[in-house]
């Protein structure tokens, strides 16, 4: 646990006097079980089960002071898995300490940062690695060292951040499903920086409100979240090393909202080592509210993704087009359901998924999450997933 | 959401007559919009406000479900007000905060803060008749009084809870509206809304709303303690007690803004 070493030079957090009468103490956690249920066993060895149950836990600790013009927020996780090892995991999450200031905060040490407008792929949020074990969508992330500066002026947001300190994407281990054939071999790790992991990445984002729109820009020079993969031989058999690259990159992203519509963009243009290229998340959300003269809102969503690398591309959307639909049932309940389909236009390769989720009682939560996978050719990735579809469910209780 | 406002739009969203010297010479549609702008002029100027507020949403077998929300709101001159709240209960949503910039023409500005993925996401303000939060109060019902966003038509005078009443009939202007309209009473005194009923889009009774225990704050303005919404349709309800008021404790916009949505807590 590498990252442990980083906590405490994170942030010096625990530096900070803390005046005993004035202290605030907030603690909430949330522990998650989920059984997986597979409709095959899986394409690779180790993966000849169908059923894997898994809990994890996230508490979440705050304590703010100075009347409230400082404070810590602690966010660990665990995970504890019944068939992967490599998804057995603990991360920080989040332990940092904000300080306010008259028109400026000062965050520092561990946090989770989301950047960007899109619901199928976000290709300006760059601050965070993903913890990849965690699902397939891109929600999870690991917690990033940094040290954030935000300025709130009349003209916008601007927030500068220096990034001490990579992570490295986590990858489901052999007898984990829903990975590719080869495993990625962590010691096989390589980076072009030669401060390796410790290079210090530097990032710029000015994020602004007016009238209908939402407008985000932002710069960042650093490693690459998103490896690229070789395959290399180890005692006899096939791995993958992950390589970190070095990438400039500049971004823009957009919402309007009018009236029923909202319409997002994303566009990105990156310099690294192997190529230039841009790349673009085109999209339209519509809402039909109280639909059948009920409280359930329904709403429809496209979206297009475009990578200038084509085929090439690491980015799981490189021409493909993704259409969904959310049910809300405005209930006591938050019944809620989102289905949606990404079809790739490159290899008529198919993804669906379908997730639903219901309070129970005031501190319950049951969510499903179906997902099935039809790749349309052999090149395609997807095609490692084939015998991958899945049914999850999962029960949070939060306290 | 405005959920702050929802002070506003309950205390102050009705009638209020000119007095029976005048009366003669104006017509209903006059007296009714007279009224209500009194009744406007009256709750102007508290600059902002601090509250927490309490909801039980009760369905028809009688089983209840909690809502626990804070939230601070500032005045903004000629325009609708400016919200942030914060949620509490149930705790799936804990941490959800929602900023709402409300005008007085056209629509509102909402963003809502999403604290599992850190994500702020601009969100439709069309869902006016939407329910707020399962319970059986509308987002239009929670969202601040403003004069342009009804016409008016003063009905009659009635004995009420609070002595006499003003009875007026309100009419949404926004076509998104789930009313046709609203009947409001409020006491010829103090202008309080003692009730309002709510007509659906087909002209039937829907809800009705009563409003309990007034307070005096600031030595001007009034607010009920609890809000109680009767849905006649469904025969659910919802209760919602407002607690630990505070008038004019320093806001301003730079309180309104996404960094503070996003470490409201």
């Amino acid at each position: 646990m590498k990252q442990i070493a980083w906590l405490a030079i994170g942030s010096g957090l625990l530096m900070q006097p803390a005046i005993a009468d004035e202290l605030f103490f907030e603690a909430n956690t949330k522990i998650s079980t989920e059984i997986s249920l597979y409709a095959d066993d899986g394409k690779f060895a180790n993966q000849d089960y169908r059923t894997n149950t898994s809990f994890s836990v996230e508490p979440e600790l705050y304590w703010s002071w100075n009347d409230e013009q400082d404070s810590v927020t602690f966010t660990p996780f665990f995970r504890k898995d019944q068939q992967d090892s490599e998804r057995t995991h603990a991360d920080i999450r989040e332990l940092n300490w904000v300080h306010l200031g008259e028109d400026w905060e000062l965050r520092t040490g561990f946090r989770k940062v989301f950047w960007g407008v899109a619901e199928f792929q976000n290709l300006v949020d760059v601050i965070n690695q993903k913890d990849s074990v965690e699902g397939l969508d891109k929600e999870h992330k690991l917690g990033q060292p940094m040290v954030n500066l935000s300025l709130v002026k009349d003209w916008g947001i601007l927030d500068f951040y220096l990034l001490p300190g990579f992570r490295e994407q986590t990858y489901t281990g052999t007898d984990g499903r829903l990975r590719s054939s080869l495993i990625v071999d962590k010691d096989e790790t390589t980076f072009e920086s030669s401060n390796d992991e410790k290079h210090v990445d530097l990032a710029l984002r000015w994020s602004h409100s007016f009238d209908v729109y939402d407008i985000g820009a932002h710069w960042y020079k650093g490693t690459d979240r998103t490896p690229q993969y070789r395959v290399i031989n180890k005692n006899g058999s096939n791995v993958l090393g992950a390589h970190y690259q070095q990438i400039e990159q500049v971004g823009i992203d957009i919402q309007a909202t009018i009236d029923s519509w909202l319409f997002k963009g994303e566009v990105i243009y990156q310099h690294n080592p192997v190529d230039n290229y841009w790349a673009s998340q085109l999209g339209a959300e519509y809402t039909f509210y109280g639909i059948f003269e009920s409280a359930t809102d329904l709403g429809v969503l496209f979206e297009y993704g475009k990578d200038q690398r084509g085929k090439s591309a690491n980015s799981i959307m490189q021409n493909d087009i993704g259409i969904g639909a959310r049910l809300a049932l405005n209930d006591a309940q938050s019944t809620s359901l989102l289905a949606g389909v990404i079809h790739d236009l490159d290899y008529n390769s198919n993804s669906f998924s379908l997730e639903a989720d219901r309070r129970i009682g005031d501190n319950w939560k049951i969510s499903v999450e179906a997902r099935a996978f039809a790749s349309g050719s052999n090149q395609d990735l997807l095609v490692n997933f084939d015998q991958d579809d899945y049914l999850k469910f999962t029960l949070d209780r939060y306290f | 959401m405005k959920l702050l406002t929802l002070t506003t739009a309950i205390v102050v969203s009705s009638v209020l007559a000119l007095g029976t010297s005048t009366a003669f010479a104006q017509t209903a549609e006059e007296k009714g919009l007279a009224i209500s702008k009194e009744a406007k002029a009256r709750d102007e100027g508290w600059v902002d406000i601090v509250s927490s507020m309490n909801m039980v949403l009760r369905n028809k077998q009688g089983q209840e479900s909690i809502r626990d929300i804070r939230s601070k709101t500032l005045e903004i001159a000629n325009d609708g007000d400016k919200s942030l709240s914060i949620f509490d209960k149930p705790r799936d949503v804990k941490g959800t905060a929602f900023l709402s910039f409300s005008h007085t023409v056209g629509n509102d500005d909402q963003w809502l803060y999403l604290p599992a993925l850190k994500r702020v996401k601009r969100i439709s303000s069309r869902n006016k008749s939407g329910p707020f939060m399962g319970s059986e109060f509308s987002f239009e019902d929670l969202a601040s009084f403003e004069i342009e966003k009804y016409t008016y038509k003063f009905l009659k005078e009635e004995a009420c809870d609070l002595g006499t009443c003003f009875v007026v009939e309100q009419y949404p202007v926004d076509k998104n509206s789930g009313y046709t309209r609203r009947i409001s009473w409020l006491d010829t005194k103090e202008y309080r809304n003692v009730k309002t009923e709510f007509y659906d889009r087909k002209n039937s009774l829907l809800k009705t709303l009563t409003n309990h225990d007034f307070k005096q704050y600031q030595a001007k303005y009034w607010r009920a303690d609890m809000a109680k919404m009767v849905n006649h349709q469904n025969q659910k309800s919802t209760d919602l007690k407002w607690k630990g008021y505070k008038f004019g404790t320093g806001l301003s916009s730079a309180d309104f803004n996404k960094n503070t949505l996003k470490r409201a807590r």
